[in-house]
């Protein structure tokens, strides 16, 4: 290649505690291309972006932008030189204008700075006419829709400048004929020679916009290859193509006895349609999809934090409303939600008061504080989850993040629950406890619970699980035997093929 | 948690080692029963105002909805009603104001320290409107309960201690007080457990205004007339006592033996000033600097660990 890269990374390393997110990964952009990144969740790009834009400082390796080598990125840095990116989730303003938000991306910063509003204003209309927006610069963002909000950054990222644009999954809340108009923006910004990083799950697309693809795979670079050389089945092999790593607590058989069954069951508020299988007691069914496919929906759903209105759902045979996290609790329904920094473990309460929160019944049985009761629950649960604190006194907040989750987990074990929803128990927890957590879930199934398992980790989920649900789009696209194969996983999560015309 | 509550504590142990020392005379009984009794109003609202706190909320209505209460136990009393039916009347009357500011907030969603602070202006131009700034007298039967200087003061007393006590008892040791602590941590993982948030937090503000009528029963009984405005500035005092007696404010953390020491403090400054033949003008400059202190050790304390930045590769 004669003309030099935009931008290049020279084996980039990156590791968040435990967590190796990057192992040397390196990946040019040339002038005039998209060059797309695949990989499954996990895989590293969401760290490799946040590298390029300066959020996230590199621990090895080396960035190449214009002639300039920089061992990391600030974000002003990567701005400077002329780094764009647009993410899933816009990151503007909602109580300001959209010609108020590309004044403050575009003008130049000091507080003393008079504000040329008309200035401001005929340069948002210009942007907006630029990317096809139909609405107005006067218009606050937080009236637009997603895809709106988004032509708002891609304006920006046009009006900066900037001749690398990165756009993390920019199809993910498109219609088709959103997603036609974006590509338009795309080629249009390729030929005027910038470079796009595109990142998309959805293969097809890569076919019919990308240049080159890269597939990250466990935080390395598999390889870089011209998008025509290879189809949508290699892409799947090589995003996992890989063994198992890991040992998984052998399948049990489960009972006949059907423990939560699911029919039909939808809630148009989160977009869950249609829904309907049956987890017997003892069974593991994992739940397989992207990250947006609908599978923390269907748990709400399920708990009743959004109650189902559509279908019908029955506990051991009998169907039952689930209208609130009571009624679910209640039923004997127990749900372990994603996302425990923010809502598993009350990390200013103590590990005790956290394994008892949803079980008030049992320690306050008649009424005021049976604390020798909860002591004990408390040590229990301690002990048989191998939890590791100073004591049942020590505030959540001082254990480790594994730890943490495992309190969260007997929270839910502490009511005695029947049916066990757990939502990526075990994102972010090293691979000792991940582990623990994976012997913890397969002796919670033997001893007669309904378990549902949610996790994007795709070896975990075929590790683990009896039988497999794949999510897409809201709805149950396919039950696959446990032991499917990664692929077979893969392309039913994709459902590359057969999505022509979907929104 | 526990060791703030002991620091507050020996701060407090201290000033009175160093009265103790320089000015007995402030252990007389007379003048320090008074000084308690004076202050056991405020003792009974800064044990609502740490539930509330610890809910994560702040109610800065609570002055007014204490002079409301007086102005209407004060009328009533005059009117001829028997002590025992004023008192029940006085809680009833704050919890609906309280239940008022709970719906509003609960309910709707609205902000607290907004609500509260529409309610706290709406009900003191409410109560000059109607009064119009005039004293209430009340009919000597009222004062003291009717008893003896003496007995009265220990009647105030022990009513004070009993719902110090008793919410303590309660907060540690109902599953309605663990409930406080669990809203005011992380509401969204308290409803995930089963909790109902809002109805947690409607409790607390109701909670609170019960305890101001109390309270201004307990305040009217100690003179022969009722000023109409007698509870403003009782707000601050109220939060002051519960953030330097450790209560996050940020919810979630604390206690209400701590709310009882910070006020015992904060009360035992004036009279300990005069004692100490200091100067009065400072007294409002230490209890400020008390106050800050107390948020300032607030965040030197060692934050809970944060866990690592789960799934950093997330897609």
């Amino acid at each position: 290649m004669s003309v030099p890269p935009l931008l290049a990374f020279e084996n980039i390393t990156k590791s968040f505690g435990a967590v190796r997110a990057l192992q040397g990964v390196s990946f040019d952009l040339r002038p005039g291309e998209v060059h797309a990144l695949l990989g499954e969740n996990g895989a590293g790009k969401s760290t490799l972006i946040k590298v390029a834009t300066g959020a996230h400082v590199p621990d090895g390796g080396a960035i190449v932008v214009g002639q300039r080598r920089h061992a990391a990125l600030t974000p002003s840095t990567a701005r400077a030189a002329g780094i764009a990116c647009i993410y899933q989730q816009p990151a503007l303003f909602p109580d300001l204008t959209v010609a108020e938000n590309l004044g403050l991306r575009l003008e130049p910063a000091g507080a003393l700075r008079r504000v040329d509003w008309r200035g401001r204003r005929v340069r948002a209309l210009e942007l907006l006419r630029g990317v096809g927006a139909e609405f107005s610069a006067e218009a606050e963002v937080r009236d637009l829709s997603m895809p709106e909000q988004q032509l708002v950054e891609i304006a920006a990222a046009i009006g900066s400048g900037a001749r690398i644009v990165i756009m993390d999954e920019p199809t993910s809340s498109l219609t088709r004929r959103e997603q036609e108009r974006l590509f338009g923006i795309v080629r249009k910004l390729r030929d005027d020679g910038a470079g796009i990083v595109y990142i998309s799950h959805r293969l097809e697309e890569i076919a019919e916009l990308a240049d080159r693809v890269t597939v990250l795979r466990d935080g390395r670079s598999v390889g870089t290859f011209a998008a025509d050389a290879v189809d949508p089945p290699a892409l799947i092999h090589l995003m996992v193509g890989r063994e198992l790593s890991q040992l998984y607590p052998a399948a049990q058989p489960a009972s006949d006895g059907i423990g939560v069954e699911v029919c039909g069951a939808g809630c148009a508020e989160v977009g869950v349609a249609d829904v309907s299988f049956a987890v017997r007691r003892g069974e593991i069914f994992g739940l397989a999809g992207l990250v947006g496919a609908g599978r923390t929906e269907l748990a709400r759903v399920l708990f009743g934090l959004n109650p189902a209105d559509a279908g019908e759902i029955r506990l051991e045979g009998r169907a039952v409303k689930i209208g609130s996290p009571m009624a679910a609790l209640r039923h004997g329904i127990a749900y372990v939600p994603e996302d425990r920094r923010r809502h598993g473990a009350v990390l200013e309460l103590p590990v005790s008061h956290n394994i008892t929160l949803a079980a008030h019944r049992r320690i306050f049985p008649r009424g005021w504080l049976d604390a020798a009761e909860e002591r004990r629950i408390a040590e229990e649960f301690i002990a048989r989850l191998a939890i590791r604190t100073a004591g049942p006194d020590a505030a959540a907040g001082t254990l480790s993040g594994g730890n943490q989750q495992k309190v969260a987990v007997a929270r839910w074990l502490a009511v005695r629950p029947r049916v066990l929803i757990l939502d990526e128990p075990t994102q972010g927890v090293d691979i000792g406890a991940k582990a623990e957590l994976h012997r913890l879930i397969r002796e919670l199934a033997v001893t007669g619970l309904a378990v549902i398992l949610i996790s994007s980790d795709l070896p975990e989920i075929i590790g683990m699980s009896d039988r497999i649900g794949v999510m897409r789009g809201g709805r149950l696209a396919g039950i696959l035997p446990g032991g499917a194969s990664a692929s077979a996983v893969m392309t039913a999560t994709l459902g590359s093929a057969e999505r022509k015309g979907a929104a | 948690m526990r060791r703030r509550e002991l620091a507050v504590a020996g701060v407090l142990a201290v000033l009175l080692l160093v009265l103790a020392l320089r000015a007995p005379s402030f252990f007389q009984g007379q003048p320090l029963r008074s000084l308690l009794t004076r202050e056991a109003p405020v003792l009974v609202m800064a044990c609502g105002m740490t539930v509330v706190i610890l809910t994560r909320q702040i109610d800065i209505s609570v002055g007014s909805q204490f002079s409301v209460c007086s102005v209407a136990a004060g009328l009533l009393a005059a009117h001829g009603w028997p002590i025992g039916a004023v008192i029940p009347f006085a809680v009833f009357l704050g919890f609906f104001l309280g239940a008022v500011n709970g719906a509003l907030v609960a309910g709707l969603g609205l902000p607290s320290i907004v609500v509260t602070l529409a309610t706290m202006v709406t009900l003191r131009q409410g109560l000059n409107l109607v009064q119009q700034g005039e004293f209430v007298n009340l009919p000597d039967r009222v004062q003291w309960f009717g008893l003896e200087q003496t007995p009265g003061q220990w009647s105030v007393l022990a009513i004070a201690l009993a719902v110090l006590a008793g919410s303590a008892f309660a907060l540690h040791s109902f599953a309605a007080g663990r409930h406080f602590y669990a809203v005011g941590s992380d509401a969204e993982a308290a409803r995930l457990a089963g909790i109902r948030p809002r109805r947690v937090t409607f409790a607390a503000f109701a909670g609170m205004g019960a305890l101001c009528g109390l309270a201004a029963v307990m305040n009217i009984v100690q003179s022969p007339q009722v000023q109409p405005l007698a509870g403003a500035g009782l707000e601050l005092k109220a939060i002051a006592a519960v953030v330097v007696g450790g209560v996050a404010i940020s919810g979630g953390r604390g206690s209400v033996w701590g709310g009882a020491i910070g006020l015992l403090l904060l009360a035992c400054i004036p009279s300990a000033l005069t004692h100490l033949r200091i100067e009065a003008y400072w007294e409002k400059a230490i209890q400020g600097g008390i106050i800050l202190l107390a948020c300032a050790t607030e965040i030197a304390r060692p934050r809970a660990k944060k866990s690592p930045p789960a799934k950093a590769a997330a897609a």
